[in-house]
Formats: C-alpha cells, sequence, structure tokens
C-alpha cells in the first residue's frame, strides 16, 4: 500500500502571468496551470468545467498560444508567458473590445464558459480580423457553452470584427 | 406582435433589454462561482463512489487512507448524526450508502485532506468489499420485480381517464417510442465551501443550487442541527438545467466541516458531476391514436413507462407532467393515459428542463406525423385541424384558460421563409459530418419538420407554490431580496427592471440570495419570473404604497397627488419634490411579501383536476441535412415561435430561446448517457457530447406571442422551457423526412439511420 | 528533480538517462487528462515543449521529416498542408483549436490510440517513426513495427520519439472520418486513402476498427489494377463499391460506448468508396 502523500511530488518553479512574475513555492508537481492559476495565484478567471481539454473554459494564451489551462502542467510552463482574461488589455470602458461586445449581446447567461470564450475570440479576431460564419464557428468550437446556444455570442463576434474594422 | 414592438421601454425597466448586472463581472472572470470560493486554512473533500449499480457492502477498511499523511477526516453513514435519508419530495435517499448501494456512482465515504489530490488518493485506498447483485436496470421490469428498497420500486402511477373510453376512430396509428437519458451538462461542476461556525456548532454552506430553501430543508435534519443553525448561501452558479434541483454534497461538505472545524471545499470532476446529479429519465412510450379520416382527433391511448432510477427525487412530479400533458397541445375528447415512474438501480432521475414534457411531446408529435400520412395531409395541417385552444378541456378536465396561441404560431412558423439551399456550395466543413470531411454535395438530403408542445408554468397538484422577496429603502440606498436562485437564467436583470418599474427609482441594489429570507421556491419550471418576479413587485409595491402615505401624511396632501418617479417622491403639482432617499433618511421602509399564484388542486383517481396554473406554447420548423449512407446530420436551422407573454427583456427570452432549442438538438442527434448495467460508460464531455457551435444553427425567431398573460405579473410567462420541449421532435421529423425512416427513438443515432 | 525542462535534445536524452523512470510530456494532452483524472502520477517529468530539435519540419524532394514537437495546428500550414494534404485534414479533425495548438505529432504516436486522427494518414503513407537512444543512436522503425497494441508502441524504455519521416509522393490523398459531432470529437472510423501516381499503387489505412492503424492490402492491389494509371482514372464505375466492401472486410472493428462494430465496419466501406470516388 502506497503510503507517500505529497511531499516528494513538490516542486517550486516561476510563473509569468499576464507579464507579472509569481513564484509557486512547493506545489505538487501534477497541478495544472489552471489550478496553479485559480488556487495558488488567486486568478480564478479560467473556469474549471471539464479537466480534459474538452470544453475550452479555461483557455489562456501561453506565449501567444490559445491553449486549456488544464492540460498544461503548471511547472512546465515555467519561463513562459500566461495571459488571462484578467490580463486582457481594457479600453476605456475596463473593457476589452470583446469583453464589451459579449455583454451588450447577451452572449453571457451563467458565466462560465465566458473568460474561455472571450480568449478564444480574441485569438481569432487577433489573426482573422473579419471571420467568415463557419471561421467563427470553428474557432470556438472547442469552447463549449451550454446557456446560449451560441446565437448571442456569434452576435457578439460579428459586432466586435464590426467595430474593429470601422475603429 | 414580436418582441420589437416592446423596444420603446425605457432603459432598465421591464420591456427594455437591460444588460445583466453581474455581465461585467462574468467577462473579467471576477464573479466568484461555487469553485472559486476560498476561505484561509480550508481542506478539500473528495467523495468515494461505489463503481457498482447494486451490491451489498460486506465491509470497509479505512485505515490504508488514514496512513496518507495529509488526511484530516473522513466520514461514513455511521457519522450522519441526524436524518440518514434526504430527498427532494420524499426522504429515501442514504447520505452514504451503507449496506447497500443502488446506482453506479453512490457515495459511500467523503474524506477531508490538505490538498485534492491527497484526498482523492485516500478514497481510491480505501477498500471495500462488496457483494455484487445482478441490478434492476429495465424499467417495464421494475414494475412487478422484488423491491429494491424498502419504499418499494414505483415511485408513481398515474392514470388519466378522460372521455368517453369506448370511442375508436376510423384513422388508428399505433407507435412506440423512446428517448434515451440526457443529461443537463451544465458547465459549472458541483461544488461548494462549508465553513463552521467558530465555537457555534453552526455551518455557513456556499453552494450552487436551485432551490436554497430545500437544500436548507433536507440539510439540517441530516446534521441534527435546527434549521437557524444552518445557512445556505447562493455561491456563483454555472448553469443548472434542473440538475442543482437536488441535494448532491451539501450534507458531506459540512459534516466534514462540522467534524474538523475548518473550512472545506470541494470541486466535482466532470466525472462526479455526471455520476453526483440527477438526469433527465429515460421513457418508453407506447401511443395509440384514434381520428376520422379527415384527421379529427377521437381519442389517445398511451403507456408511459419513465425509469426514475435508484432514488425518488422529482419523479413523482416528472411523471405528471409527462402524463397530462402527453397528447400534445390538441382537441383529444377522449384520452386514456397510464404514466409510470418506477425505481431501478440506473442513475436517479429527475428535472431537467422540460421536466416530463420532453420525453411525450417527442412521442405526441412524432404519433400526429404519422396521422397526417393515414390521413393524406402535411404537418402543418394535421395540427391545425387539432390544436387546443383558450376555452378547451384539457385531458386532465381542466379549462384552459390562459392565452393559448397555437394558431398564430404554427401560422408564423408556416410562413416564415426557407433557409436557403446551398448543398452545392457548402464548404465541406459546413456538411454534415463537419470537420471529418465525409460528405460530397450528392450525398447531402435536406429533410424539414414541424413539432409543437407545451407545458405548465409553476408547480401544480395542489402544491403551496410562493416566493418571498423584500424591499426596503434606507440607509442611503433601495435594495430588494430574494432566495431565488440566479443560475443563468436572468432573475437578477429581472428582478431590477420590475423593482425600477414599480418604485420609479433605477439606482437599486439587489442583495444575496441567501436562507435569511423565506423561500423563493425552486429556479425551475420555468416559474421565477411569475413568482419570484411577483414577489419582488408585490414587495415594491407594498414600500411605494407605504412612502406614499408617509409623504401624504407629512405633506398632508391626498395619496392620489403623490408620485415616484426618477428617484424622486412628488407631488404632482410641485409643491413637494425630494429623492426618495433622502425622502426616507434616517427612517427604514421594509417589506417583505409572499407571493402566491392561484391555487391548484390535485388530480383525482382519473387523473381529472385544475392541476395547472398556466400553460405556454412553443413551436419549432427544423431544416436538417442528412448524410443517409453515414448516418450523419447537419441542422441547417432552427426556426422558432413561442407564447412568451408580455416579455420583459427581450434580449434574455431571445437567449433563453436559443438556449433551450440548442439542448433540443442535442438530445435529437447526439445527447445521450450509455449505461451498461447501470454503469454509465461515457461520463465525460469526450464522450457525452453536446452541441458544439458547429453544430448549432441559427435560431430565427419566426414569432413571439406576447399578449399578457391574466394572473401573471406584468403578464409575464416563463419562457425557459417551452425551446426545449419542441425542438426534439422538430428536428427527428426532419430526420425522418430525409430519410424516410420511421426514427422511433432520439437521440438519432448515425447506425439507427445508416444501419436502420 | 520532479521536472526537468531541458532546451535541447542532447539535455533531454541526459535526463532521461540520469532517471530512467521519467516520463516525457509533450503537448501534455493526452498526459494531463490522465494526470487530472488520477489515472498517472507524473513522478519525473521531462517536458519537451523546449526543445528546437523536435519542431523542426524538413522537406527534401523524397522525404519530409516532421519533428516529434510539431503542433498539429503546424500542420494545416505549408509546407505540410501542401505535400501531405491528408495529414493537414487529419490534424484538423484532432480536438479544438486550443487542443491543436498544444498536442504533438510525437505525442499522438507515443500515446497509440486506435483512435489517434494521424495514425491511418502515417499507415497509408507508410511512415517511419525516428527514435533517439540515451546513448544517441537513432532507429527508423516502420509504423506497423512500432505500433503493437491499443496504446502500445515499440518504444524502448531509453528512447524518446524525436521526428515522423515520410515519403514525399505525386499522389492524391484524403483522410476522412466519422465522429457524432462536427467538430471536437473523438473517431468512431477514420480513413486514409493515397493514390500514389508515381507508384503506381493505392493505400488505403483505417483508423478505430483495431487496435492498431490497419492497412487493406487485398483491396488495395486489386484496386490498383481497375485504374488507369495514364489518366488516371477507375475503368469501371463498380470497382467503387467493391473496393469499399474490400476495405470494409480488412476492419476489425469493436462495440463499445461510441458506436457498434456493424456502424463502424459499414463506414470504413462508404468512406473508402467515397474517398476513392474523390480522388479519381
Amino acid at each position: 500500500m502506497d503510503t507517500t502523500s505529497l511531499p516528494d511530488e513538490l516542486v517550486t518553479y516561476t510563473l509569468i502571468v499576464n507579464g507579472t512574475t509569481h513564484t509557486v513555492d512547493a506545489g505538487w508537481q501534477g497541478e495544472s496551470l489552471l489550478y496553479v492559476l485559480r488556487e495558488r495565484l488567486g486568478q480564478p478567471a479560467a473556469k474549471n468545467a471539464c479537466e480534459q481539454g474538452e470544453c475550452g473554459s479555461c483557455s489562456v494564451l501561453l506565449d501567444e498560444r490559445l491553449v486549456c489551462a488544464c492540460l498544461v502542467m503548471a511547472a512546465s510552463a515555467e519561463g513562459q508567458r500566461v495571459t488571462t482574461v484578467e490580463g486582457l488589455a481594457p479600453t476605456d470602458s475596463g473593457l476589452s473590445d470583446v469583453q464589451a461586445a459579449f455583454v451588450q449581446a447577451g452572449a453571457v447567461q451563467c458565466g462560465f464558459c465566458t473568460p474561455g470564450l472571450v480568449m478564444a475570440v480574441h485569438d481569432l479576431l487577433d489573426h482573422t480580423p473579419s471571420p467568415t460564419d463557419l471561421e467563427m464557428r470553428e474557432a470556438i468550437s472547442g469552447n463549449l457553452c451550454r446557456c446560449t446556444g451560441y446565437g448571442r455570442i456569434f452576435e457578439a463576434i460579428k459586432n466586435a470584427a464590426a467595430a474593429r474594422m470601422n475603429g | 406582435m414580436s418582441a420589437s414592438t416592446t423596444s420603446a421601454a425605457v432603459h432598465g425597466r421591464v420591456g427594455a433589454s437591460a444588460a445583466r448586472p453581474d455581465g461585467v463581472a462574468k467577462v473579467t472572470g471576477s464573479f466568484e462561482f461555487s469553485s472559486d470560493l476560498h476561505a484561509e486554512s480550508m481542506l478539500w473533500a473528495h467523495v468515494l463512489r461505489s463503481p457498482h449499480a447494486s451490491a451489498r457492502i460486506v465491509s470497509i477498511d479505512f485505515s490504508p487512507a488514514w496512513k496518507i499523511a495529509g488526511v484530516q477526516s473522513i466520514v461514513t453513514q455511521d457519522d450522519v448524526p441526524g436524518a440518514k435519508v434526504y430527498g427532494l419530495e420524499h426522504p429515501d435517499q442514504p447520505v452514504f450508502a451503507h449496506d447497500v448501494v443502488r446506482f453506479y456512482g453512490e457515495p459511500i465515504a467523503a474524506i477531508a485532506a490538505d490538498h485534492p489530490e491527497t484526498a482523492r488518493r485516500a478514497a481510491a485506498a480505501i477498500i471495500v468489499n462488496y457483494d455484487v447483485l445482478e441490478p434492476l436496470i429495465d424499467a417495464e421490469q421494475a414494475i412487478t420485480a422484488a423491491p429494491i428498497h424498502p419504499d418499494g420500486n414505483i415511485f408513481r402511477h398515474l392514470v388519466i381517464r378522460h372521455g368517453d373510453q369506448s370511442v375508436t376512430g376510423e384513422v388508428v396509428v399505433e407507435g412506440n417510442y423512446e428517448v434515451g437519458m440526457q443529461d443537463q451538462a451544465f458547465l459549472g461542476p458541483e461544488s461548494g465551501l462549508a465553513i463552521p461556525e467558530d465555537g457555534g456548532g453552526g455551518v455557513d454552506l456556499h453552494v450552487s443550487t436551485q432551490w436554497l430553501h430545500s437544500d436548507l430543508w433536507q440539510l439540517a435534519p441530516c446534521l441534527g442541527l435546527p434549521e437557524d443553525k444552518v445557512r445556505v448561501h447562493l455561491a456563483g452558479v454555472g448553469g443548472a438545467f434542473g440538475a442543482r434541483e437536488d441535494v448532491s454534497m451539501h450534507v458531506h461538505l459540512c459534516l466534514l466541516a462540522l467534524k474538523t472545524g475548518r473550512p472545506v471545499k470541494i470541486v466535482y470532476s466532470r466525472l462526479e458531476s455526471f455520476l453526483g446529479h440527477v438526469h433527465r429519465h429515460p421513457a418508453r412510450m407506447w401511443y395509440r391514436h384514434h381520428a376520422t379520416r379527415d384527421g379529427i382527433l377521437q381519442r389517445v391511448e398511451c403507456r408511459l413507462v419513465f425509469d426514475g432510477g435508484a432514488y425518488m427525487s422529482s419523479s413523482r412530479a416528472v411523471i405528471a407532467n409527462a402524463a397530462c400533458f402527453a397528447t400534445g397541445p390538441y382537441r383529444v375528447p377522449s384520452a386514456t393515459v397510464d404514466g409510470w415512474a418506477v425505481r431501478t438501480n440506473n442513475p436517479t432521475c429527475g428535472a431537467m428542463r422540460g421536466f416530463g414534457a420532453v420525453q411525450t411531446c417527442y412521442a405526441h408529435e412524432s404519433q400526429m406525423d404519422r396521422l397526417a400520412d393515414a390521413c393524406g395531409l402535411d404537418a402543418v395541417e394535421i395540427r391545425r385541424r387539432n390544436l387546443i385552444r383558450t376555452g378547451d378541456t384539457c385531458i386532465t378536465g381542466q379549462i384552459l384558460d390562459g392565452t393559448a396561441p397555437t394558431d398564430q404560431l404554427l401560422a408564423w412558423l408556416d410562413a416564415y421563409p426557407m433557409p436557403a439551399d446551398t448543398r452545392g456550395t457548402d464548404e465541406m466543413m459546413a456538411r454534415p459530418g463537419g470537420a471529418g470531411r465525409t460528405a460530397d454535395a450528392h450525398h447531402v438530403k435536406r429533410g424539414v419538420g414541424v413539432a409543437i408542445g407545451w407545458k405548465n408554468i409553476a408547480f401544480s397538484e395542489g402544491f403551496d407554490d410562493f416566493s418571498t422577496a423584500s424591499c426596503t429603502i434606507g440607509g442611503g440606498r433601495v435594495s430588494i431580496k430574494s432566495a431565488c436562485a440566479e443560475v443563468g437564467q436572468g432573475f437578477v436583470t429581472i428582478a431590477l427592471q420590475i423593482a425600477r418599474t414599480v418604485l420609479g427609482v433605477d439606482d437599486i441594489v439587489l442583495e444575496p440570495a441567501d436562507t435569511f429570507i423565506g423561500s423563493a421556491g425552486s429556479t425551475s419550471a420555468s416559474r421565477q419570473t411569475w413568482m419570484s418576479g411577483g414577489a419582488v413587485m408585490t414587495a415594491c409595491e407594498a414600500v411605494r404604497a407605504q412612502i406614499i402615505a408617509l409623504a401624504s401624511e407629512r405633506w398632508t396632501v391626498a395619496q392620489a397627488a403623490i408620485e415616484l418617479r426618477d428617484g424622486r417622491v412628488s407631488t404632482l403639482n410641485g409643491d413637494h419634490d425630494e429623492p426618495v432617499i433622502t425622502f426616507v433618511g434616517n427612517d427604514v421602509v421594509h417589506q417583505v411579501v409572499e407571493y402566491r399564484h392561484r391555487p391548484t388542486c390535485a388530480l383525482d383517481e382519473n387523473g381529472q383536476g385544475d392541476a395547472h396554473v398556466s400553460w405556454a406554447f412553443a413551436a419549432h420548423r427544423a431544416v436538417v441535412d442528412v448524410d443517409c449512407d453515414l448516418g450523419l446530420v447537419r441542422v441547417v436551422e432552427m426556426a422558432t415561435t413561442q407564447d412568451t407573454g408580455t416579455i420583459l427583456n427581450p434580449q434574455h427570452v431571445i437567449g433563453q430561446i436559443e438556449g433551450g432549442t440548442a439542448q433540443g438538438v442535442g438530445l435529437a442527434v447526439m445527447e445521450e448517457i450509455v449505461l451498461d448495467h447501470g454503469r454509465v460508460r461515457n461520463p465525460s464531455f469526450t464522450d457525452y457530447l453536446i452541441p458544439t457551435a458547429l453544430d448549432m444553427p441559427h435560431v430565427r425567431i419566426a414569432g413571439l406571442y406576447d399578449q399578457p398573460e391574466a394572473g401573471a405579473p406584468f403578464g409575464a410567462k416563463g419562457v425557459g422551457e417551452p425551446p426545449t420541449i419542441s425542438s426534439t421532435p422538430a428536428v427527428a421529423a426532419a430526420i425522418r423526412a430525409a430519410t424516410g425512416l420511421a426514427l422511433p427513438r432520439v437521440p438519432v443515432r448515425p447506425q439507427d439511420i445508416a444501419l436502420p | 528533480m520532479p521536472i526537468a525542462t531541458p532546451h535541447s535534445l542532447d539535455d533531454a536524452l541526459r535526463a532521461l538517462q540520469a532517471d530512467p523512470e521519467s516520463q516525457f510530456l509533450a503537448g501534455g494532452t493526452d498526459f494531463m487528462v490522465e494526470v487530472n483524472a488520477g489515472h498517472r502520477r507524473p513522478g519525473s517529468v521531462i517536458a519537451l515543449s523546449r526543445i528546437p530539435e523536435l519542431k523542426t519540419i524538413d522537406l527534401t524532394d523524397t522525404t519530409l521529416r516532421i519533428g516529434a514537437g510539431v503542433t498539429y495546428s503546424q500542420f494545416q500550414q505549408p509546407p505540410i498542408s501542401s505535400t501531405h494534404p491528408a495529414l493537414a485534414a487529419a490534424a484538423r479533425t484532432v480536438g479544438s483549436p486550443q487542443i491543436r495548438n498544444a498536442g504533438t505529432i510525437g505525442g499522438n504516436v507515443g500515446t497509440a490510440s486506435p483512435a489517434g486522427d494521424t495514425l491511418p494518414v502515417l499507415a497509408a503513407l507508410d511512415a517511419h517513426i525516428e527514435l533517439t537512444s540515451v546513448h544517441r543512436l537513432t532507429r527508423l522503425v516502420g509504423w506497423r513495427d512500432f505500433f503493437v497494441g491499443v496504446k502500445r508502441t515499440s518504444l524502448r524504455p531509453d528512447e524518446l520519439i524525436t521526428a515522423i519521416t515520410l515519403p514525399v509522393l505525386d499522389s492524391r490523398q484524403d483522410y476522412l472520418k466519422v465522429g457524432t459531432r462536427n467538430a471536437m470529437v473523438i473517431s468512431v472510423a477514420g480513413l486514409a486513402l493515397v493514390v500514389d501516381l508515381g507508384g503506381r499503387n493505392v493505400r488505403v489505412a483505417l483508423g478505430s476498427v483495431g487496435p492498431v492503424p490497419l492497412r487493406a492490402p487485398e483491396a488495395e492491389t486489386w484496386v490498383a489494377e481497375q485504374i488507369d494509371w495514364e489518366s488516371p482514372r477507375v475503368v469501371d464505375p463498380r470497382t467503387y463499391e467493391t473496393f469499399g466492401m474490400m476495405v470494409a472486410h480488412a476492419a476489425t472493428p469493436i462495440t463499445d460506448h461510441r458506436s457498434t462494430a456493424d456502424y463502424r465496419r459499414h463506414a470504413i466501406g462508404v468512406m473508402a468508396q467515397r474517398a476513392l470516388m474523390r480522388l479519381l
């Protein structure tokens, strides 16, 4: 019977989250970036809906790539740049254009999928400023939403894209 | 007649598309969901669950778990100080399985440790010896099988006999239908934080739920504590859809907190979430419809067998709804309905959006299409000839006295333009099979299907259905409070809109929901806009009346000459005018009200009685593209119409319709909990599939019937459930139209089409 | 040291030599699912994400060498998408955009799931897996010898998957996959078809219908004889259906919670027929 607990598997490392360097002191090595953000660094915006990469609720940027934070071993991300919803550059309103579009269009209901979707939509519009309907759908096909049926989310994406094109 | 007619409403008041008060917090990630909670020195809990659907527990050895450093507490049924069982409608579920386990995943023990991984390892280290039994997994057999619980196997057998039972029709169509077990699949898994009271013996539970007081009423007896020692607070809810109406980890968490004297947090994994909450009842349904040659319904017979799983939950109410609405929104002069809800060793089933009406709508709408074929009529015409209308009698003998714009809903749908046929030019990704690139243009067939459904609003059958709310002006602020659980549906928006409208004040605070105020009832049955909306309205009206009375006294002017507007109380002639906050000054104006809808009655032995408060209707037209050889479906468009009553917030209503439709589409083509001898085979988002953005088509609102419902606050009906009811049969009908297959079961799986 | 984050292949191999029990962590899309579910303990981990040698894509006239750390997202861009479109198509069906940004070809091959989406393409193209040992010995193992069972490979404990090599062919190719959702879905059945115009042969490989990727040699040989390679086209239109039946015959599917054996076999037949029709 295994009676070893976690002490043998503790690691200390640093993470750069939204431009700030944090030291994780004696964290369990198996902790995902999602867990560490939420439970150790007090940044719970990335959400824990499936913890197997099948819902997108924990989407963050890791060195500018959109990934599921639940599938990143936190200790392996040392030195990489992590960007979460908390680190999005706000406009005067205190919200990014995508965030504002989500609120405006009614794209938020329970809101659990929202931070992940906001990250995915930023990633989409940063690379594809004027997405087609299909491009938009494929870009957020990894972000499950159970409340909205995606209708108001599409609306928010279209509005944000249009505002960027006109802005 | 559509949502646009109300767009002129004042921003923030009833009728406007006011933005959610929690919207900014949710997009910035600062909104605190139950899984985001944190307390100093908190422990983490994990639940040990049964790997068998039916077994006797022979022995349990906890010693290996205790050897793991960091384990603080382990609790079992022996540690439950009060009532050993709980239940939403009837206490029949043990807090922990003790001598026997009755479903796969039933809790056996709960562990608190200093790290979630430690708690999980401790649970895995516990050695349980089971005497594995053959599970009872067939609902039909459960009716006569040996009881698997002291309360027996039959939750309810509800019979409806209406009209002349000897009638037969010139045209008779018969069919057997089946609905698989759907999961609510909300995104935010069950989670909570229990904090023991410092020295007081009580506990505060912060939890995501649909009904704080129902949790309290079940929790306090199990803990052996008076209700005032158990305080339940609503933590941010990541969707619910029925799955949070029952108690899940509540007792476990509080026991651990009370035992350790430390805050204890739990967050279910997705697997535990699938095992830890109730599901939509799988159903087997036999129907026989009798009609005249020109399609006029004469009689409907049906037998409904709903699998309630191991414990009762809300099975009794679910089968009542299934039975009461079994024949659809049609005039049916003669009906015989036999509704069974039974106990098996399958996962427990209870509430899910649509609540019984979903299953029977799929069956009655499938039957109506068969009848249309038999009579040589089209899908819209057969329905038009039979639609129920205001003043008609339901099969429960109750006169339908609310709005019932069934003709209008179908007419709008019928007139709505068809989507363009782009099969030849679609990108491969947009065809059935999507990213899998399986279909070329010539493999794709298009089909169209129509369905209409109905359901009751609020609780039925004589239940004392009420909601409590308070309104307070004092201390320089205006506030309202309700224990209504905001689960994403938008009550927080609607409540403020109602309060602003009644009080004429824009700046209003909605206090947190908890058990410091009376019950608001459940966020279910499409009832909160009506019930808690009604309570807020009434509380605000009472405060408004008190202010006017005070002003009348203070200013010695007639009450009729005083108004509340724009945050001010003033006389019509302008002699007196001051902000209402200033007017109240250091006093407090406070009103608490309980709001009730009109009373309802129980159903008698023939299933007759005025059991329902109000009815709501929705219809869908589905357009699908089907790859018949591979059995893959792409839903191209869902058009819909709905009877909403007055629309309090157009954007919220559209959000409910789109979201509800998506859950119906999911049930039609992909969503099912797969069981093998009671074991859940797909408890993950890898294998329990819900629609992605590439699966869910645009939802086109073809018309909203927004005439006020008499007796409803502001005339608003609930809007959450109807879209989930008619969407599934519409999609099934569309697939039938494309394939020519009978498709007597949802979800329609690829093999059901490709290898019928 | 429970976790090593080497910046070179050399350092990674040294770390493995120092702690032979170490586990490699590539994109994490399989590894962390197991850790999160409590099915795997990380133990000593060597994270591969910072090793430049594993991220290279080398194209010659005859061979494409894809570093084991190349992600699925990169498959959808040149040069891979132009030389090996079936690989790009397969990669696009893997999980979600987030998964494709993290998951690697080395990880897909190393996990060796029967449902691995790139595996049928690798099998159809007769790929080799490049393995490098702690002794800096490199061997190329053909896919048949590499995939030995459900999630089992012939990788030795002292080796690391360093690359996949594929022939560059004058070919037409496609990958088709059936799942019960239009995106983000595990393969119920997958099929890669390569019509090698230069070599005048046809290769077809199947996924999710056996413990390892399967080829259909009888169907391949037969159909090559039915093709007028000059045009190139299929002479007799009945060829498609027969080919589909023969390929379906090569499948050895099981029934599980995702589908039935009968459906899987049927789907393989339909996909084989359609893929051939699409390419010829």
